[in-house]
């Protein structure tokens, strides 16, 4: 783990004890220094003092150069356990007496060197001059101490440092780990609060404050965050509870109209049944007594003819018209049922070819009338061809049917542009109509012509109209009396 | 001339009345069966525990299709379902021209069909080229062998 990972509480313990370790190595070190100067200096003084009061005892000795005192005299150096070796030289510098008293060569320099003290080869050695009064130097006393003393107040006060180093960084660690409580507590309980808060989406927890210094107010500060933050969810909570409600009770409404609606089809699908029903049976068993009617008048025309003299023979005429025209109605209408009952394919058409295809079928029904049609090519629409098939088929007739006294016939099918709408147009140079009249032209059996004037049932342009509405579109008619007819339709 | 017969399936008195009228006015005097719904005219051709079924078919079935009991399409369907007469000529006469009745009259096998118009010389015309055709220029199928 590094150092930056590391739990806070560690670090701060870490950093105190850095700090206080730092601290502490540091004045030991300038314990012991201070110790071992001080010590040397000490050895120094007692090693000046002692040379000086040899040297002072000395001066009759080499005066005198007597050997055997100057002997004696060293030897009292052997009361210092540290003295390694002691010389007196003389004023020539020859030695005069040595300590021990037959010293090895090797521990006595060959002649003085210069006076002072000083260490030299783990030793402190003292060239001290003897003299007698102010200016009359006899010779010089040489001492050698080794510097055991030195070396063992070093480690003395070594081991001393290391222990105090010891117990006072124990005393460190322990008061670190008390202390660093009083700094990491706020920030654990904070980060604990926070982990909490984020992980439960407890938003109601709070931080507890441990005193009003910096981390206390960002203690503060967090709590008032979390409190904020609450209330915000709260708001949010209760909008989003709004909300469902109005979503519930949005959907109930729809599934009330859905209901409704479903309703409302449930009962036009009946309907259109009963429609299809009726329609059925309408085109089986309506159509059969008109066939008695008709056939039985036939057969009384045949077999009694001369008994029903001319005005009985007149009247079965009319009775045979009558139900046969009752057949056409009947069928007309069927044919409106079948135009609202069909179901719708909607593709594209090609009213043009559909348009020329009618007027083959209606020129070779009725071969020796010569009608001008006049069909624009390529006119297009989308819808259902068998029933735009219908749509033509009435219009082209009735333009057909209603321009048969006009000794030039004319019937037209083209299309115009009509703000931005395709607009399809038949127009013949018949009849015509008043166009008071023109809001009854789509009317179910509504005639504006009589049946003697043209024959017709008045269902055909009701029939139109039904299959332009249930392809969204308009039809209306424009017509001047004796000057022809116009019908504009819209898919 | 042939002597094949008509079967005529219509339950409307005045209809077998007419159609017979023009039959015979058109010197067709061949034998016309007729069965007033559909029961009559499965048991003719199938035969009941009293009576076996007829050694001859007919030469031509004209059917209605609004009947009591069974109705036409019904019939049509037991006809083209039994091995002697699936191959019997079944001509479709009646009053509706419903576009449903057409596809549902082919998709079950009629061989014809024809909308009685109410005007009775057309009905006549029609009824008398039925017979014609079906009587005189139409060859039946063979009868089929016997088990």
């Amino acid at each position: 783990m590094s150092i930056r990972d590391w739990p806070i509480k560690r670090k701060l313990t870490a950093i105190l004890l850095l700090i206080s370790g730092l601290v502490l190595v540091l004045t030991s070190v300038a314990f012991v220094t201070y110790e071992v100067v001080t010590f040397r200096q000490t050895i120094q003084t007692h090693l000046a003092t002692r040379s000086r009061i040899l040297a002072a005892n000395s001066t009759a000795a080499l005066a005198f150069a007597n050997e055997a005192d100057a002997t004696e005299i060293l030897a009292a150096l052997r009361y210092d356990p540290h003295t390694v070796a002691g010389a007196l030289y003389d004023r020539n510098g020859r030695v005069l007496a040595t300590y021990p008293a037959r010293a090895a060569a090797d521990l006595i320099p060959g002649a003085p060197e210069p006076d002072g003290y000083r260490f030299e080869g783990g030793r402190l050695v003292a060239f001290t001059p003897v003299a007698q009064g102010a200016n009359q130097r006899l010779g010089t006393l040489y001492i050698a101490s080794d510097t055991k003393a030195v070396s063992d107040a070093i480690r003395l006060s070594g081991i001393i440092a290391i222990v105090v180093l010891a117990i006072a960084l124990l005393a460190a660690y322990a008061l670190a780990a008390a202390l660093q409580g009083r700094i990491s507590a706020p920030i654990l309980a904070l980060a604990e609060t926070a982990t909490a808060a984020s992980t439960r989406q407890d938003y109601s927890l709070r931080a507890p404050k441990f005193g009003e210094d910096e981390l206390g107010t960002l203690t503060d500060a967090f709590n008032q965050m979390l409190g904020r933050i609450e209330d915000q969810k709260q708001e949010l909570q209760q909008h989003a509870t709004r909300l469902e409600q109005r979503v519930a009770d949005r959907t109930k409404e729809l599934e009330h109209r859905n209901e409704a609606l479903r309703r409302n089809a449930a009962e036009l699908l009946a309907a259109n049944n009963e429609l299809d029903a009726f329609a059925y049976s309408v085109s089986h068993d309506l159509r059969a007594p008109l066939r008695s009617i008709d056939g039985f008048s036939q057969v009384l025309l045949e077999d009694y003819a001369t008994q029903l003299g001319d005005g009985g023979r007149d009247s079965l005429q009319r009775v045979r018209a009558a139900s046969q025209r009752m057949a056409t109605l009947i069928d007309d209408l069927l044919k409106l049922a079948r135009v609202t009952r069909a179901e719708m394919r909607t593709e594209p058409v090609d009213l043009s070819a559909m348009a020329r295809d009618i007027v083959v079928d209606i020129q070779r029904a009725a071969p020796d009338r010569p009608v001008e049609f006049a069909i624009t090519p390529g006119l297009e629409a989308q819808g259902d061809s068998r029933l735009l098939r219908v749509v033509l088929d009435n219009l082209l007739r009735n333009g057909w049917k209603y321009s048969s006294k006009r000794p030039q016939a004319r019937v037209e099918f083209n299309a115009l542009e009509e703000n931005g709408e395709r607009v399809f147009v038949v127009k013949d140079n018949g009849a015509g109509f008043d166009m008071r009249y023109a809001d009854k032209l789509f009317g179910v059996f509504q005639r504006l012509h009589s049946a003697a004037e043209f024959e017709g049932t008045g269902v055909g342009l009701a029939t139109v109209r039904r299959i332009i509405d249930r392809h969204g579109g308009r039809i209306w008619a424009e017509g001047v009396v004796d000057q022809g007819a116009t019908f504009y339709f819209t898919l | 001339m042939n002597a094949g017969k008509i079967l005529l399936v219509e339950d409307n008195p005045d209809d077998v009345a007419l159609t017979m009228r023009a039959l015979k006015s058109h010197n067709i005097t061949n034998d016309v069966i007729v069965a007033q719904d559909g029961v009559e005219a499965i048991d003719y051709l199938f035969g009941t525990k009293g009576r076996p079924a007829p050694t001859d078919l007919p030469a031509v079935v004209l059917l209605d299709l609004k009947l009591p009991k069974i109705n036409g399409m019904e019939v049509l369907q037991r006809i083209r379902a039994d091995e002697r007469t699936r191959l019997l000529p079944v001509v479709i006469l009646t009053s509706s021209d419903e576009e449903r009745d057409i596809i549902d009259g082919y998709s079950l096998g009629a061989n014809s069909y024809v909308r009685k118009p109410v005007d009775f010389v057309e009905f006549t015309k029609a009824a008398q080229q039925l017979g014609l055709y079906w009587l005189l220029m139409n060859r039946t199928p063979p009868p089929p062998r016997g088990p």
